[in-house]
């Protein structure tokens, strides 16, 4: 094989990815999002799901939530480098096995099919929450919350069960406990 | 009621607000407001360039110079995009720069407009914020703070979007308060256990070396100061990135030049080999380490920095203390004289060592060159315009390639600010609209661009405004006709296939100088150099001096491919076999 020729480095080792959950407070301003998502992808970092929405309309606050996954360098640097963002005020991040930790992700399935395929999927995602959001003689639409791996389940094995359509969220996140991140 | 100023006087309120006094740019459809306003402010000089990438380096080579902010004016779309190099290149090596830029009317902004682009959306990863106003009520704000955010931290270019309709429209002005030590972003800083953690490494230590950066210069000249009193109080060796230079003087004994790629053997041997060093406001860039995995093995590391970002960035680092250059460096020394009285005569003792080893690395001198008496070698072009220029506090650009590190390694400085260069973006057409910009700056001084002649065809036009506005400014081109970096690398990598990169229809530089209202000199061989340089600096108009040089000089010393900071080659002299082989192609 002919040796690639470059005038950079060669990659040295690469060290072990770790998951992570970042929370970044932000104005929630023109084009925020923009320079949030762009510093990922500007920079190499993973996106695996991002949740976003205002929550506080007095100081125009929004929380960012993004799911990603990094060595601890690369980790490292995204919390440096989203704090050096104008629009951001703080930066927040878990490791997804932390255990005072709480992440849920949400997620609706459209199942169509006969009342035993449909009574059996519904069956089926009870112990996530389940709350039936549409009935139709032939369909049913239901939501689930749960973390991304039962999700991930649950979508393959409604599959059978008629499964149509499904549209999910990405991770949320926030402590257990009183206490809040400053 | 108060008075109601447009958009456009807001823009000239905040700029005189600021204290700015010159701004380089290029009027279009989208600006018209704010240039019809300028006949109104005298204190604002408007340098109208040739190509907004010129007002964009212009902007940079006043900022480097003086160390304020530097101010362009761009029209929406093209002007826009022109000047996203030149803001590139301020993001990369941290210079502040406020761009303001036309906009189309807000109600035609999304319609593809003529002259629209989406201005903020291209420049949101080559500043270090941007903003579109969208009410006339934001505007003095957005400006104001765009210079806060440019200039406080770690400095870097800001863009302000106005679109025409918000330039016409009226609304309250009222003056800025500057307010005392805004810091653009809060930043977590330095404590004291920190220094006293530095300051017992540094005594510790039998092998150290400061290792300083742009960071230094981008703190003030009182860091300069306090680094050269720090650096003579402790005996250590120090080294400088080639954006650091100036901040120590070059000719010092305690200076080992530059490091890096084409730094000296002895720094990148000093670097390899020391149990301490000290980072000042400097990033491990690339260029500097080498290969990662053998950088400086034995070394306990200390970085300072104002960007907690740059820390354990790309080498990890033992102590890391976040903070503005001067302000550390000047309590390390507060805390030298408080708590180690004696620090400087113990420590000699300790590291005479060590400074032996160093000069036996220095005795290799490996920026010599084999000169000649038929051909002029560019390094002695360089060093004859040291001799010939070192007492008259002279400014120096570069562009980018073999002529720009022939002169950070035969240019000595004593100053800081004197010396701006592309180091980060790399920027081929810097030099010459970042004279422009240092004359500007500096009316009565000399400021040269040591040029390469395929760089300075990029931005030439600029010539024009040299002329219309009789800067003075002395552009020196070492004459290859190659684009001699790239040729060098074809040399070393690709079994000398030199592809594309000799320049075969070159203009005469002398007619070229000439048909810009400039003076033209040529220097053909090394007796005649000195006479013609001398010309040159005696002439009070601009100056292309075209300067025929070896065609196939190599710049030397240099870490090859895959190798670490000991492991250089060295120039024609060298007798070592010092192949690139292998894994080690990918690495230059």
């Amino acid at each position: 094989m002919a040796k690639p020729k470059s005038a950079y480095s060669i990659p040295g080792k690469q060290g072990k990815f770790d998951t992570h959950i970042i929370v970044v407070w932000v104005d929630n301003e023109a084009g925020v999002l923009a320079r949030v998502v762009g510093l990922f992808s500007g920079r190499g970092y993973n996106i695996e799901s991002l949740a976003v929405a205002e929550i506080d309309p007095k100081l125009n606050i929004s929380r960012i939530t993004i799911v990603t996954t990094g060595t601890p360098q690369v980790i490292e640097q995204i919390k440096l480098q989203l704090k050096k963002l104008v629009p951001v005020h703080k930066v927040a991040d878990f490791m997804r096995n932390d255990k005072n930790v709480i992440f849920k992700e949400m997620a609706l399935f459209k199942v169509v099919g006969n009342e035993s395929k449909r009574k059996k999927a519904i069956n089926a995602c009870k112990k996530f929450n389940a709350v039936i959001l549409d009935k139709t003689k032939k369909s049913c639409v239901i939501q689930i919350t749960a973390l991304r791996r039962e999700i991930d389940l649950m979508s393959k094995s409604l599959k059978k069960l008629g499964l149509v359509s499904l549209s999910r969220t990405g991770a949320v996140a926030m402590t257990r406990g009183s206490e809040i991140f400053r | 009621m108060s008075k109601l100023y447009s958009g456009a006087e807001i823009v000239f309120k905040c700029l005189e607000d600021q204290g700015v006094e010159v701004i380089f740019g290029y009027p279009g459809g989208a600006v018209l407001p704010i240039y019809d306003e300028l006949k109104n402010f005298s204190s604002v000089k408007h340098f109208l360039v040739r190509h907004e990438q010129g007002a964009g380096h212009a902007a940079e080579g006043y900022a480097r110079s003086t160390g304020k902010a530097g101010v362009a004016l761009v029209t929406s779309g093209p002007g826009a995009t022109n000047i996203v190099t030149a803001l590139t290149d301020a993001y990369m090596d941290s210079v502040p720069i406020v761009c303001i830029s036309g906009q189309v009317p807000t109600h035609l902004i999304g319609t593809d407009a003529f002259q629209e682009c989406d201005t903020t959306g291209i420049t949101r990863p080559c500043t270090k914020h941007n903003w579109l106003v969208k009410d006339v009520k934001d505007l003095a704000k957005t400006i104001h703070r765009a210079f806060e955010v440019a200039t406080t931290g770690r400095p870097g270019p800001v863009l302000v979007d106005i679109p025409k309709d918000i330039q016409f429209q009226k609304t309250n002005y009222t003056k800025y308060k500057r307010q005392k030590k805004i810091n653009g972003k809060a930043q977590k800083n330095f404590n004291q256990s920190e220094i006293d953690t530095l300051i017992n490494l540094m005594s510790k230590s039998s092998k150290p070396i400061f290792y300083t950066g742009g960071g230094v210069i981008n703190s003030g000249p009182k860091a300069s100061t306090l680094l050269r009193e720090l650096v003579y109080a402790t005996g250590f060796p120090i080294t400088s990135t080639l954006q650091g230079l100036g901040a120590f003087p070059g000719d010092d004994n305690q200076f080992l030049g530059m490091l890096g790629m084409h730094g000296t053997y002895e720094a990148n041997n000093a670097m390899h080999e020391c149990d301490l060093m000290i980072n000042i406001g400097a990033r491990f860039d690339d260029r500097i380490t080498g290969k990662l995995d053998e950088f400086s093995p034995k070394s306990k590391k200390v970085h300072i920095d104002i960007d907690p970002s740059s820390i354990n960035k790309n080498v990890k680092v033992d102590l890391p203390i976040v903070g503005d250059v001067s302000e550390v460096i000047n309590s390390a020394i507060k805390t030298i004289k408080k708590k180690k009285t004696n620090f400087a005569k113990s420590n000699k003792q300790k590291i005479s060592k060590w400074w032996e080893k160093i000069e036996k690395w220095r005795s290799i001198r490996s920026l010599d060159f084999v000169n000649s008496s038929e051909t002029i070698k560019p390094q002695y072009a360089v060093q004859r315009l040291y001799e010939l220029t070192k007492n008259k506090d002279t400014y120096i650009t570069t562009e980018v390639g073999q002529h720009q590190m022939w002169a950070a390694q035969h240019y000595k400085f004593d100053k800081p600010n004197r010396w701006m260069t592309s180091g980060g973006l790399g920027t081929m057409g810097y030099g010459l609209p970042a004279a422009v910009g240092v004359q500007v700056a500096h009316p009565n001084k000399l400021v040269i661009d040591i040029a390469g002649e395929a760089s300075v065809l990029m931005t030439m036009q600029e010539m024009s405004t040299a002329a219309q506005y009789s800067l003075p400014i002395k552009i020196f081109i070492l004459n290859n006709e190659y684009m001699g970096m790239v040729r060098q690398w074809q040399e070393l990598l690709h079994d000398k296939n030199y592809s594309e990169s000799y320049t075969a229809a070159l203009p005469d530089f002398v007619k070229l100088a000439e048909a810009y209202g400039c003076v033209g000199l040529r220097a053909s061989t090394p007796e005649e150099l000195d006479d013609k340089i001398i010309e040159m600096i005696n002439t009070e108009r601009p100056v292309i001096f075209d300067c025929r040089v070896d065609k196939v000089e190599n710049c030397f010393p240099m870490i090859p491919s895959g190798k670490a900071h000991n492991q250089m080659l060295l120039g024609p002299n060298d007798q070592k076999e010092n192949k690139i082989t292998g894994k080690g192609k990918t690495l230059v």
